[in-house]
């Protein structure tokens, strides 16, 4: 869709489009950080350094990145899809060469002012060039077979990529979310079963291929499924993460300890109680009700931008949003999961609350692609 | 890029419908979890809540303090004594090395110990306190203390250590504490906490052992916040221990350094009881060692030295050793022969020096022989040939059964270590353990206190107070526990003929006030404190066979002396006894030489409590006893009496 067919009078400019931003959005997200701001603040002892006061610097900086990119009309961005794509390719390779190691994986550049997580920016810009195809693509062609094609290389190579760092957790978010994004485009659900079925298939040849010298994923990788499949067996070794967080959590209760008062947490008991397994100070802090709070406004989020992309007209506009949602899902979902003992223990922050820089800033920035398709929007003519 | 209007439409309603199904799944997946977390931190919240609470606290044990033991006039028998020593923290120390050098500038290490100490301190997690020396002297610590701000790291601290005033008095009596030892724990099916204490003092001999569950206390609980690491970071309840009970003994403290101080130089044992109630006034063996030094760790050389030494400082004589009571069994004999019928006092029987039995003769100890004698002068002289034939008349069984009733052969329920049972035998004993018969000739051998025949001081101190209180009177060794009177056992008359008995007495005070009794020279001249009292010399190599008989191997008492072991058993004052008596002298020679003057100095000092007027003894003997008096090392007791029990 090119510009002219946009009805423009229509489309808000200047600084009008500051009122038509979602800012509903807007408010869940600094809600949602908010909670952030105060388990840094906790997790710390009662303390603004290390965590919290950085996590507030970034999140204000993040915050006028999203307006920036908010007031960028939204075909620019499509036009950049491609760009930013091979530019997240060159930097996935870069941290192949240059990465610092940190937690046992390569994953990020030191840029001097910041350290950049590849892998965060790629999620993003995975979801951008999906969407910029299936804006190009045509609406019949969807489930040809070589059609299907490309997009599956688009999401294979850098997760390929991203699962050499190594960094598990990321490629399978972004596997799943490349999916999506092809399922929201239309391709057919028969495609889907295909998959599902091969997925399974390469889930019994990861376990069939184990000690082997043919086995796929690395070591530490097979103990956190072992890990997550039973934590009993080992409490103090590989299990303690899973035991101590659903500790943590149980302990909670209907209101939690109080506000600073979680023994576990504080006693660090808990392991990355700031990245991590942030959800499980919060729980056993503010027990069921703050647990709950935090789910429903990630749950509100992701019900805005449902609603956001289903009343755009624009096929671009619309999957980037849902995409971003879908991104943004997954990446709560997965950690919950995870710290509640649904799933193994993969490195995924908890989005906007974890302490983390890059992950922060691409989140604001990718929102900051949902106000754009949001400010943006074709609107019918009057 | 071109694109029609249909196309949008058609994708929109598309994106649409597929954007509701994705909406809709992830809200149900959300719906998941918040179940999932009601589910966790609601219904098994309780659950978690308990496991969190394992996590985070710990519980420290507060040892008790350990019961104190007096004497029975208040006097500290065992206590508990501060022990300064100083703990280094790591972490708060830095440099370990530069610490460690600057407090040897101030105190003493000895180079072991603040070896092992260095190494501990670097292997052990930074915040664990190490100790780095021990039983320090007040003014060492003082010494640390003034010099704190400088020593970052390091704190003097004060624990509890046993600790025994009265030395070496009573170390076979009360025994001694060391550390837990692996095998304690062993020994133990159910162990208390507290035994895992590092360096925990528990009882190793004696009553320390025997009553240590008295005297251990129940562990007090600290319970204390600690984070992952297993830091403490703070205590959130403390509860205390319950201390261990006092006992207080029957002992006199005074009258056991003197029986200590008396035996000195020899190898033997005393027991002094009351023959009233049982109580033990004295129970000493000699020599003895410090019971300190094994509180505090003996050195090889010194524990060597106990162990090489001939006259075996460990073993408690008074209970644990056994010896034919040789002629102090006499009494015995002509018990069980009266009581029998089958000799009246009066009845004598001559004596040639011998007594032919078949092939055999049994010789009296004076070759001479003591021509008529009857029970009076049988005792008194001691003549050997009276008691071959009385004995030979009643038989090994009535003899033992005699022996029996007067404390012999049997185990005195004391709580001390090792009580020897001794040996009073019977036919069917011999035939079971020798694989022989009995004959006639181990009747009259043990008609004498020879032969099988074994007692203990102990033993043999409670058959004289029997003998004297006409009573069973049992050995007591407890008075009180935690202020409680213990149990007085055996009030009851024995079931013996009163006449037999009293002519016994008179026999046994004829020894020591007699002109012609073989104890004549011990005898006591004050008026109301004469003793009464039977010597007894038994055959050394004896001991062999009887102690081969009894299964036990003790050859390493024999290459020392072939010289007899020396009797005496005594009970005072002949009017109205209180106060029965044994002493042994280990190879001392004669009992009437070796063992009579120790009894005699013993039964007065109990007598008069305290050192007696010189005036007790015979004139010509003041002399000797005034010399003796000086050379004894004797304890100051200032303390006044009854100013030390702790109610």
């Amino acid at each position: 869709m090119s510009y002219l067919e946009y009805s423009v009078k229509t489309v808000p400019s200047g600084f009008r489009k500051v009122l038509h931003l979602n800012w509903a959005l807007v408010v869940l997200l600094v809600a949602v950080s908010c909670f952030g701001f105060l388990m840094l603040y906790s997790v710390a002892g009662g303390s603004m350094t290390p965590w919290a006061e950085p996590q507030m610097k970034r999140f204000v900086l993040g915050l006028f990145v999203m307006f920036a990119i908010g007031m960028v009309p939204i075909w620019f961005w499509r036009n950049m899809a491609g760009l930013a794509f091979g530019i997240t390719l060159l930097l996935l390779l870069a941290v192949e060469f240059f990465g610092v190691t940190g937690m046992g994986a390569q994953r990020w550049i030191d840029l001097g002012f910041m350290r950049l997580q590849p892998s965060e920016v790629a999620k993003i810009s995975l979801v951008l060039v999906l969407a910029a195809y299936y804006d190009w693509l045509d609406i019949d062609k969807v489930s040809r077979l070589r059609w299907v094609l490309p997009p599956l290389v688009l999401i294979l190579v850098p997760t390929f990529l991203v699962l050499k760092q190594p960094d598990l957790g990321t490629a399978i978010l972004m596997t799943v979310g490349g999916g999506i994004m092809m399922f929201l485009a239309g391709v057919h659900w028969l495609y889907f079963a295909v998959v599902i079925a091969i997925g399974i298939a390469a889930i019994y040849a990861v376990f069939a291929t184990r000690g082997t010298e043919w086995q796929l994923i690395n070591d530490y990788q097979y103990r956190r499924i072992d890990t997550f499949l039973d934590p009993a067996n080992d409490p103090l070794g590989a299990g303690y993460h899973i035991t101590q967080s659903k500790i943590a959590l149980g302990s909670g209760g209907w209101t939690g300890r109080g506000f600073m008062q979680g023994t576990q947490s504080r006693l660090n008991f808990l392991p990355e109680k700031h990245t991590d397994f942030i959800f499980t100070t919060l729980a056993e802090e503010f027990g069921f009700v703050g647990g709950i709070s935090l789910l429903g406004l990630y749950g509100l989020i992701i019900f805005f931008c449902v609603v956001s992309a289903m009343s755009n007209k624009d096929r671009f506009g619309s999957l980037v949003t849902l995409g971003v949602g879908t991104t943004f899902f997954l990446f709560f979902a997965v950690n919950m999961s995870m710290v509640m003992g649904l799933a193994p223990v993969v490195g995924v922050p908890l989005p906007l609350v974890s302490y983390g820089g890059s992950a922060m800033l691409v989140l604001l920035a990718a929102f900051g692609l949902v106000q754009s398709a949001h400010v943006h929007r074709p609107r019918s003519k009057r | 890029m071109k694109k029609t209007p249909r196309d949008s439409g058609e994708s929109g309603r598309r994106i649409s419908r597929r954007a509701m199904f994705l909406g809709g799944t992830q809200l149900a997946f959300m719906g998941v979890l918040g179940l999932r977390m009601r589910f966790m931190q609601v219904d098994q919240a309780d659950q978690f809540r308990m496991l969190a609470e394992e996590n985070r606290i710990n519980i420290r044990l507060i040892p008790p303090n350990r019961g104190l033991i007096f004497d029975r006039n208040g006097e500290v028998i065992a206590e508990n004594e501060q022990n300064y020593r100083i703990v280094v923290v790591r972490e708060d120390a830095g440099d370990i090395d530069a610490t460690i050098a600057r407090l040897a500038q101030l105190i003493e290490f000895d180079p072991d110990e603040l070896e092992r100490a260095t190494k501990e301190l670097k292997r052990r997690s930074p915040f664990v306190p190490v100790t780095v020396a021990d039983r320090l002297t007040w003014k060492d610590l003082t010494r640390v203390a003034v010099n704190a701000p400088a020593l970052p790291g390091v704190t003097p601290e004060v624990g509890l250590s046993r600790h025994y005033p009265l030395g070496s008095d009573f170390s076979h009596v009360v025994g001694y504490v060391g550390p837990v030892s692996d095998y304690d724990l062993s020994k133990l099916k159910n162990p208390d906490p507290l035994l895992q204490i590092p360096k925990f003092q528990i009882g190793k001999i004696g009553i320390e052992t025997k009553l240590e569950t008295n005297l251990r206390g129940r562990a007090g609980t600290s319970r204390i916040e600690v984070n992952s690491a297993g830091r403490v970071m703070r205590e959130l309840e403390r509860q205390d221990g319950i201390p261990g009970e006092d006992l207080q003994l029957t002992v006199d403290a005074k009258l056991q350094n003197f029986v200590q101080a008396r035996m000195d130089g020899v190898s033997g044992a005393a027991v002094v009881m009351d023959t009233q109630n049982g109580d033990l006034l004295a129970i000493g063996s000699s020599p003895t060692f410090d019971p300190n030094k094994f509180v505090r760790g003996i050195s090889v050389p010194d524990y060597r030295e106990l162990t090489e030494n001939t006259f075996r400082p460990l073993a408690d004589k008074s209970v644990q050793g056994t010896y034919p009571p040789g002629s102090t069994f006499k009494m015995v004999t002509a018990l069980a022969a009266l009581e029998a019928g089958v000799i009246s006092t009066d009845e004598t029987v001559y004596c040639g020096g011998y007594k032919q039995l078949g092939k055999r003769r049994f010789h009296c100890w004076r070759r001479g022989g003591h021509g008529h004698v009857d029970l009076q002068k049988g005792i008194y002289q001691s003549c050997d040939v009276y008691f071959y034939e009385i004995a030979e008349r009643v038989g090994i069984e009535k003899i033992t059964e005699m022996a029996r009733k007067l404390g012999l052969g049997t185990r005195h329920a004391l709580p001390m270590s090792a009580i020897a049972e001794g040996l009073t035998p019977t036919k069917d004993w011999k035939q079971a353990n020798r694989d022989i018969g009995w004959l006639v000739g181990d009747t009259l051998n043990s008609g004498i206190g020879q032969g099988f025949v074994l007692a203990s001081p102990l033993q043999l101190a409670v058959m004289a107070g029997r003998i004297a209180s006409g009573r069973q009177v049992s050995p007591r060794l407890i008075k009180t526990v935690n202020g409680v009177e213990t149990e007085i056992k055996g009030g009851e008359p024995l079931d013996i003929n009163p006449n037999n008995l009293r002519a016994v007495r008179k026999a046994m005070a004829s020894v020591s006030n007699s002109q012609r009794g073989t104890a004549y020279r011990s005898r006591i001249v004050a008026d109301g404190y004469q003793m009464a009292g039977k010597t007894g010399t038994s055959q050394v190599r004896n001991i062999t066979a009887a102690e081969r008989a009894r299964g036990v191997t003790r050859n390493r008492d024999l290459p020392w002396e072939r010289r007899d072991h020396a009797l005496f058993v005594a009970f005072a004052p002949v009017s109205a006894p209180r106060i029965s008596c044994c002493v042994v002298v280990e190879h001392g020679g004669g009992g009437s030489t070796a063992a009579a003057p120790i009894a005699r100095d013993i039964v007065l000092q109990a007598e008069f409590g305290g050192l007696p007027p010189l005036s007790a003894y015979p004139r010509s003997q003041r002399g000797t006893i005034q010399s003796m008096r000086e050379k004894l090392n004797l304890r100051e007791f200032s303390l006044p009496r009854d100013g030390r029990i702790r109610t």
